[in-house]
């Protein structure tokens, strides 16, 4: 029930291993042994007694009553924001940490944005007793000064990535360089269904435990294994790859894609990838991606900074291509008020990653007995500061 | 007057010199917008004997950070494949030696495989060199395209590439193998080890079809001629960026550079 993917790690005509010689030993590596290492019986109990008593799942599927009232339909909220650091992240790198110890690697490295991501892995680090390194952007670490605290208290080295235009993209390469570098001791811990393969197809994986759940929490709650839609905001994706995973090849199941198209999709200041990018290569994979006539990567902006990334994952590439997923934006403004409602009518403050989700409801037209679930991928109290200073509440 | 065809130039190079060859790297654009010709005749003038130009790219993750700021500031300079192609148009660019185009695959995606293969052909490029197409994905779906223009890509190996794969690449490369010196990207480290030196005697055993040469760490005239006792030649890059981006009289600095390389 999950993602189609070819031997190449193709979703459709994206995806792939664009990488140079340099990494070729160290993606081998990881492609070879992945599948063996995630389906082995002593891995996957690991993996859910983790899960189970440190990360605290399966997180709740509660039905928002007023907010529901609100859209004239069933909406339940899928509480990743209840995970132990605040978001979905930590499924991802609680695997990855888990793989690397089975490849025998000592050393961990990640690159993060706004720092949920680097604080995940750094929490899995200091869990496992292993050495961490986390890339971040120079503007990043300026603008998130409590997640890059919040990582060096887990006992993480956050380095400044300085090349570039020093924000997400630019922290990815530094952590390849720096893998690069280090071909034999270090685990590169993707925080997104980015990357070259297997990196998409195993961090879905990892985060597919969100639909795996909602599957059995609805049977439960409704009656019925699917929901008629499920939404999930897209960064790189990978909230939304866990939240799609099990319902792919349900065809009654509409799943919509959010991203964030910041000051407005044309404003120039924009993350919405489907909406204004082509296909083209970053990060080791082909997929969509914002960049010039010219072919380079263009700096994209969000108010949310988990959505700030100029590509998505391939497998959403393919999801947009084939329309099998609706991919919707909104703005920053759209967000910000979707994120203060939700407060109000459910006592829930999202991230403002989320947020973009909640606004999506105003794009759909419900009928009376849909039944919707919506990615709660993150909490929001992260964004206190932008909420404050931007929103009206 | 006959002219030998691009890939030719490359084979004859080989077979008349065979080895102490001096490949040199520089980021078209670089330091200035109109330098691309000027920089490659000065360089084939002093006795370089084949040139690679960079195409720059805003994400060189193979890069260190001296070819990543020639790039960056290239990019600034107006620097795209499509200014560049201009300027390698014939009635521009005379140079002879071997002209060799590196490049990221994106800015090559947009401009259009099928054209950029036209227009290096018709350019008279001799190779191409794409770090981030590796061998399997140009197999599978480039490789066609490249063919019919006569086009060859130049792949790299590294110390950790095993045998076999080596034996594969060399089966599929065009006119010589890159061996990257070690485990880094450019301007990493300069010098060579204990280590590398075995992995230069391991390739020269091999008898491979296809010469190689050795690339990164290579810096000035000692590490030159190590990297020549075991290969064809050498290839610099982030040294020569850094006399470029220092460079007071371009023609004099680049003279004096490769002397200082391959003079006596």
């Amino acid at each position: 029930m999950s993602f189609p993917i070819d031997s190449n790690g193709y979703y459709g005509s994206y995806g792939g291993a664009f990488i140079p010689e340099m990494l070729y030993p160290n993606v081998e590596e990881l492609r070879s042994k992945y599948l063996e290492i995630v389906e082995e019986p002593s891995f996957q109990q690991q993996f859910g007694e983790l899960l189970k008593h440190y990360v605290g799942r399966p997180t709740p599927l509660f039905l928002a009553k007023r907010l529901s009232k609100e859209y004239g339909c069933r909406i339940y909220l899928k509480r990743e924001d209840l995970n132990h650091t605040g978001a979905h992240k930590v499924n991802n790198t609680i695997g990855q940490i888990l793989v690397a110890q089975r490849l025998g690697k000592q050393k961990i490295i990640a690159e993060t944005g706004a720092g949920q991501h680097g604080v995940a892995t750094a929490t899995v680090c200091a869990l496992m007793g292993m050495e961490c390194i986390v890339y971040m952007g120079e503007i990043d670490i300026a603008r998130q000064r409590p997640n890059v605290e919040r990582m060096k208290l887990l006992g993480a080295e956050v380095r400044s990535a300085t090349s570039g235009s020093r924000t997400l993209k630019d922290a990815t390469n530094e952590a390849m360089r720096h893998w690069i570098n280090h071909p034999f001791d270090t685990h590169y811990i993707i925080g997104s269904v980015v990357g070259p393969h297997p990196y998409p197809d195993m961090v879905a994986r990892f985060q597919s435990v969100i639909s795996e759940e909602i599957k059995s929490q609805l049977l439960e709650l409704e009656g019925r294994d699917y929901p008629d839609y499920v939404i999930a905001c897209v960064g790189g994706g990978s909230n939304a790859a866990g939240a799609f995973y099990h319902f792919n090849q349900h065809q009654q199941v509409q799943l919509i894609a959010v991203e964030a198209s910041g000051l407005g999709l044309h404003s120039d200041k924009s993350a919405a990838t489907t909406a204004l990018g082509k296909p083209g290569v970053l990060h080791g994979s082909m997929t969509m991606l914002m960049q010039t006539a010219d072919g380079q990567v263009v700096e994209p902006y969000s108010i949310s900074a988990g959505l700030d990334y100029p590509g998505i994952g391939p497998l959403h590439a393919h999801l947009y291509q084939s329309e099998r997923a609706r991919f919707m934006s909104a703005t920053d403004e759209q967000a910000l008020s979707a994120g203060i409602k939700l407060s109000k009518l459910e006592g829930i403050i999202p991230a403002l990653e989320t947020a973009h989700a909640l606004a999506a409801l105003d794009q759909i037209n419900f009928n009376p007995e849909d039944v919707a679930v919506l990615n709660l991928s993150g909490r929001g109290d992260k964004d206190l500061e932008t909420y404050i200073e931007k929103g009206t509440y | 007057m006959e002219h030998l065809s691009s890939i030719e130039k490359l084979t004859q190079l080989w077979d008349q010199q065979g080895d102490g060859l001096l490949s040199v790297y520089f980021t078209a654009g670089y330091p200035q917008l109109e330098n691309t010709m000027q920089i490659a005749k000065e360089l084939e003038q002093a006795g370089a004997d084949l040139i690679e130009i960079g195409i720059p790219y805003s994400d060189p993750v193979a890069d260190g950070p001296t070819i990543q700021e020639s790039n960056q500031k290239a990019l600034q300079n107006g620097m795209t494949l499509e200014v560049l192609m201009r300027q390698l148009e014939a009635s521009e660019f005379q140079v002879d030696i071997p002209v060799i185009l590196m490049g990221y695959f994106n800015p090559i995606l947009q401009y259009g495989v099928e054209r950029f293969c036209r227009d290096c052909s018709d350019r008279g490029i001799s190779g191409l060199i794409i770090p981030d197409l590796p061998i399997q994905e140009y197999l599978n779906h480039y490789q066609d395209i490249f063919d019919q223009f006569n086009l060859k890509n130049i792949f790299l190996i590294t110390p950790q590439t095993s045998e076999d794969r080596i034996r594969w690449i060399d089966e599929h490369t065009g006119s010589f193998i890159y061996a990257v010196s070690d485990a880094s990207i450019t301007g990493a480290k300069t010098g060579i080890s204990g280590a590398q030196e075995e992995y230069f005697r391991k390739l020269q055993a091999m008898q491979l079809k296809h010469p190689f040469l050795i690339g990164f760490g290579i810096s000035n005239k000692e590490t030159f001629r190590f990297a020549c006792d075991y290969a064809s030649g050498a290839i610099i890059g982030s040294a020569f960026i850094e006399v470029l981006s220092k460079a007071e009289d371009l023609g004099a600095d680049i003279r004096n550079f490769v002397y200082s390389i391959k003079g006596n």
